[in-house]
Order: structure tokens, then C-alpha cells, then sequence
């Protein structure tokens, strides 16, 4: 069949689409093609965009030292929130099914609930304060662990850690909440034949049992997943400033936003954003190719 | 249609010990994820004074409405009335969350029950699209809004929201548990897809509905207006938030106020549309 007797046959549904892929492509693809094509030039919104080939890759990579810096934080993100937030959030949502409806609405809502209530996440800056006014540098030289506060948010040494740690508390987003639903959709009598079958704890059942029945929730999540972590920009420009101290929390995000409306190389800044989404695609080829391995056993 | 949901599996193989740090890890998880939305309550009620306790504390000894007060002066003082503000992110929740849902269950109907040539590689680039932060094309996003002259309007935060790949996705997964038979008695009556579109498919997912009420209404709720947004008054709750917030540790109280009142309307939301929001979610998984 020919794509225009195609397009003539279903034409409703074509026409259906037609808005919401007019807008997609207005506000995600063509920025992303453009992204592209001016990774490859010099540009700074004033003159037209000049074409460089790899120069902006070259200099990323190899004279850029800060980029190094902003990119290992940046896998520091991926790599430690990443999962340690995928595995709270499949595992909070096991515990949680063991409740009655009623309790495991409310613990849902206690978990779900930072992440509903989006930027209120400022309130950590008043938690872990420089001064002794914050929660924390209170606590601790109450307790007599500090003598003098520590400025968190400032000193190159905290601030990367502070981040992390409100980066987890708003991390549990909609994967966390399709986890929750899978596992009440579980085939109940699946467990029935389980025990019978000698499975003796619940480990070995979330593992023979529940682990292969959720693949396709567990992979929904991943990908939630790998775009909230490699897109941590909010919580470092809202508690670590922009640029933090010495660049110590700054992640790929927060640098091209620093290139792209402080010293307006849009050219750098595009290549910045190509290499990012490029560890993001790699990372969920390789999510996806263990997952479907061990679903398919 | 979908599976009830409140079942409860038969509990085999639990032990003691198991429950006991189940409770546990829970109690901690819990008490971290609580805590912060909890100081935020209580500071929020705090008398100047007792912002300025040494060592700070999680309880508020005399509540008082103060800083509820001064919000809404504060905002009085700055170019425009708290109620501007106010009005701003509402109009923009609303009509962002109405287009959304319309736009991408438009779009969802064939997408989940439609047989045509696009249908693979559109689906595919959907799924690719979840992935996707929309922090990485900031710079050609800001241009494609300045040409289209976007820039400094309502429009620039609403229009992009209609598109956002995770409505379309949840609505397309949970449109394909509709059951075929349901949508040819449609067109037996005679009825064109638009028709079926509207009066047989959008009925039966009302829990889809109201999930992407949530997750929509949630976005733009928090929308900064980052650069798209400049003049004084179209700015929304979130800005005065972040303009009170850098007055530091004075105006913790009434940055906290601000704070209260913005995180309760997403939360409201979420405890009425719970169950439709987990009966969605059950569709969510990749394949």
C-alpha cells in the first residue's frame, strides 16, 4: 500500500493527530534539529550562524576543563540518584503493597507528595542555611558535632552533596507512582502457584514472580527516570546559584543554560545539549537491553 | 474495563522479621520525605521571633497568621497585587490543562486503536520523547518562540505544555484497553470517527482525564516563566515565590506562607484523583 492511498484511507486518523504533532513539532522536534545543526556553528542570535564542523566538539572535549567538571557531576547525578531513586522508588512501592487501600493511599501521598509540590523545594534552602538559623547547622552544634556553621550551599566541598539529597526527596515522580499501580495489578493466583511451588520468602517471590510480571512498568520508570537525572538543573540554579562555587554542582544542564543566556555562544551551548541527549539515548538503549533480557527468561 | 484495583493478593511467605523493616525503612523514608513539607507548615505559621530561635525548631509555640498578612502586602508592593499573580497561574493552569487533555486525546484515539502507515514510527518517537528533558533545547526553543512571537505571553508557557509527551503516552496506553466492540457498535450507528472520538472513547477514559489533569496542572502550577516571561504583570505564583525567597532568612516566614499556599492545590488535586491516577498508571508500562 502506497503511503498516499495510505494517508487517503485514514485520513480522520491522520487528521486527529495533525494538532498535537503540529505543536510537537513546532516545540520539541524542530528545537531538537536545531540543536543539531548549530552544535556545528558559531552563533550568537545577533549575526547569522557560521559554520565551525566539529570545532565546538573539539573544544568541549578536549580544552574545556570546566565541561569535564560539569559532566563527571553530571554522571554523578545520573549514576548515583539515578538509581538509588529507581530502586527506592520500586521498593517503597513493594512495601507499600502490603498495606490495605486505605493506608496505602496515604503512604503514597506522604512518598508522591515533594514532587507534587514542585518548587517548594526552596524550603531546603532555609533547612541547610550557612547560618546558624538553618535546621541543620542548628541541630548540629546543638548537639555539639559543629562548632561554627557550615555555609552548605556555598562551600565547593557540600554542595554537590546537598543537591543530591534534595534531588532524591523531589525524585519520586510518575515511575514511582506506575510502580505502585503494577504492583496491585499483580496475577494474584501467580503467588498461589508460587508457594506451592516452594518459593519461601517474599524476596524470592518480588524476585521469580513480581520482578518479570512488572518488566514493562519497570522499563516505563527507567526512562522517567533517566530524563529526571540527567536533567537536574532546577534544585543547582535554585540552591547552588549560577554558576555554583567553582562550578562544583553544575551539571550539563545548568552549564549550556549558563552558555546559552549568560555568554550567549548558542553554537557551544548546542553542542552541549547534542552530547547530553546522546548519553541519555546510550543510557536507555543499555536500561532497555538488560531489562528485556531478563523479562524474556 | 481495567482490573478492579483495590484487590489485595492472598498474603503467603511473610515473615516477622520482614514486616518489622518494612516498617522501618518506611518510617525513615517517610520522616525524610515529610519533614521538609512539614517545616514549611510550621514556618509558615511562625512569629518573627521564633524564626529567630536558637537552635531552630520543627514546632510552632504561638501560631499566627502574620505571614499570610504580609504576603499578601508584600505582593501588594510589587507592581502588581497578589491577586494578578494569582490570576496569572490560574489562567494558565486552566487553559493549558483543558488544550492538553483535548489535544493529546485527540491524537491518543488513533494512536492506540487506529491501523495506518505512521502509526510505528510515531509511537516511537513518543517513547523516545518521554526521555527527553526539555532543559536540553532551551536555546533553539527560546528562538522558535521569539519568531513565532510568543515571547512575553501566556502562550509561551501554555503552548508547549499541550504537547507533552507523557499525556499523550498515558492517554494512548490506557485508550487500548477500550474494547473494539464498544467502537464498531459506534460506527454501525453510523457515527464518524469524531463522533466516536467524543461520545463513545472520551467517557470511558475518564480516569486518563484526570490523571493528566494532574500531571498537567502540576507542570504549569510550577512554571517559573524562566526567560519566556518578563513583563511584571503576567508573571505567575512561582516568581513571587522565588522573588520573597531571596530576601533570605527574614522573609523565611512569609516565603514559607507562599509556599504553603502553593503546594496545597496540586496535593488537593492528587488526593481526589488518586485511584483514577493508579488505574492509569497500570497501563503506563513499555513494551
Amino acid at each position: 500500500m502506497g503511503i498516499i492511498e495510505d494517508f487517503k484511507r485514514n485520513k480522520a486518523s491522520y487528521l486527529m493527530i495533525a494538532p498535537y504533532m503540529l505543536l510537537f513539532t513546532i516545540f520539541t522536534l524542530i528545537p531538537v534539529v536545531a540543536s543539531i545543526f548549530l552544535s556545528f556553528t558559531n552563533y550568537n542570535m545577533l549575526q547569522p550562524p557560521k559554520w565551525v564542523g566539529w570545532t565546538n566538539y573539539v573544544r568541549l572535549f578536549l580544552a574545556d576543563k570546566i565541561f569535564l567538571k560539569v559532566l563527571r557531576n553530571t554522571f554523578i547525578f545520573a549514576f548515583i540518584t539515578g538509581p538509588i531513586s529507581y530502586l527506592m522508588s520500586f521498593i517503597l512501592a513493594w512495601f507499600i503493597s502490603e498495606f490495605n487501600p486505605k493506608v496505602r493511599a496515604i503512604l503514597t501521598l506522604i512518598f508522591y507528595s515533594p514532587s507534587l509540590a514542585g518548587n517548594v523545594f526552596f524550603i531546603w534552602a532555609f533547612i541547610f542555611s550557612g547560618d546558624t538559623y538553618g535546621l541543620i547547622n542548628g541541630w548540629l552544634m546543638r548537639w555539639g558535632i559543629l562548632k561554627e556553621p557550615i555555609n552548605w550551599l556555598q562551600d565547593p566541598n557540600y554542595v554537590l552533596w546537598v543537591i543530591i539529597v534534595v534531588q532524591l526527596w523531589l525524585s519520586l515522580g510518575a515511575g514511582f507512582l506506575a510502580f505502585v499501580a503494577g504492583f496491585q495489578n499483580l496475577d494474584r493466583e501467580l503467588f498461589e502457584a508460587g508457594a506451592i511451588d516452594g518459593i519461601k520468602n517474599r524476596f524470592q517471590e518480588l524476585w521469580y514472580i513480581t520482578i518479570p510480571q512488572m518488566a514493562p512498568q519497570l522499563m516505563f520508570g527507567a526512562v522517567m527516570q533517566i530524563g529526571a537525572s540527567f536533567g537536574v538543573s532546577t534544585v543547582v540554579m535554585a540552591l547552588g546559584g549560577l554558576p555554583t562555587r567553582q562550578y562544583s554542582a553544575d551539571t550539563v544542564v545548568t552549564y549550556l543554560i549558563d552558555y546559552g543566556t549568560v555568554r550567549f555562544e548558542m553554537g557551544y551551548a548546542s553542542a552541549i545539549a547534542v552530547v547530553l541527549f546522546i548519553a541519555m539515548l546510550l543510557t536507555n538503549k543499555a536500561i532497555a537491553a538488560i531489562l528485556r533480557r531478563y523479562s524474556t527468561d | 474495563m481495567a482490573k478492579g484495583f483495590s484487590y489485595s493478593y492472598k498474603k503467603v511467605n511473610r515473615s516477622v522479621y520482614g514486616n518489622i523493616v518494612i516498617f522501618i525503612i518506611l518510617f525513615i523514608v517517610g520522616i525524610f520525605m515529610a519533614l521538609p513539607l512539614l517545616y514549611t507548615v510550621v514556618s509558615a505559621f511562625k512569629p518573627l521571633d521564633e524564626i529567630f530561635i536558637f537552635p531552630p525548631r520543627l514546632y510552632v509555640r504561638r501560631p499566627t497568621l502574620d505571614n499570610f498578612v504580609l504576603m499578601f502586602q508584600l505582593a501588594t508592593n510589587m507592581w502588581v497585587p497578589f491577586s494578578r499573580y494569582l490570576f496569572n497561574s490560574l489562567f494558565i493552569c486552566v487553559v493549558g490543562t483543558i488544550g492538553h487533555i483535548l489535544i493529546a486525546s485527540l491524537a491518543a484515539y488513533p494512536l492506540a486503536k487506529h491501523q495506518f502507515a505512521a502509526k510505528k514510527v510515531i509511537n516511537e518517537i513518543i517513547v523516545l520523547a518521554l526521555l527527553f528533558t526539555p532543559q536540553v533545547t532551551y536555546i533553539p526553543l527560546y528562538i522558535v518562540m521569539s519568531r513565532l512571537h510568543l515571547i512575553d505571553t501566556y502562550w509561551a508557557l501554555i503552548l508547549p505544555s499541550w504537547q507533552m509527551t507523557l499525556g499523550l503516552y498515558l492517554m494512548k496506553q490506557f485508550m487500548t484497553q477500550i474494547p473494539d466492540s464498544l467502537l464498531e457498535a459506534g460506527k454501525i450507528d453510523g457515527a464518524n470517527e469524531l463522533k466516536i472520538w467524543w461520545r463513545i472513547v472520551m467517557p470511558n477514559v475518564k480516569p486518563a482525564w484526570l490523571t493528566l489533569t494532574i500531571f498537567s496542572f502540576q507542570y504549569l502550577w510550577n512554571q517559573t516563566g524562566g526567560s519566556f516571561i518578563f513583563s511584571e504583570n503576567l508573571k505567575v505564583l512561582p516568581t513571587l515565590l522565588s522573588q520573597i525567597a531571596a530576601g533570605g532568612i527574614a522573609r523565611a516566614g512569609v516565603g514559607a506562607a507562599v509556599a504553603l499556599f502553593l503546594m496545597i492545590p496540586p496535593i488537593i488535586l492528587f488526593v481526589i484523583s488518586q485511584s483514577s491516577v493508579m488505574e492509569t498508571m497500570v497501563t503506563s508500562g513499555i513494551k
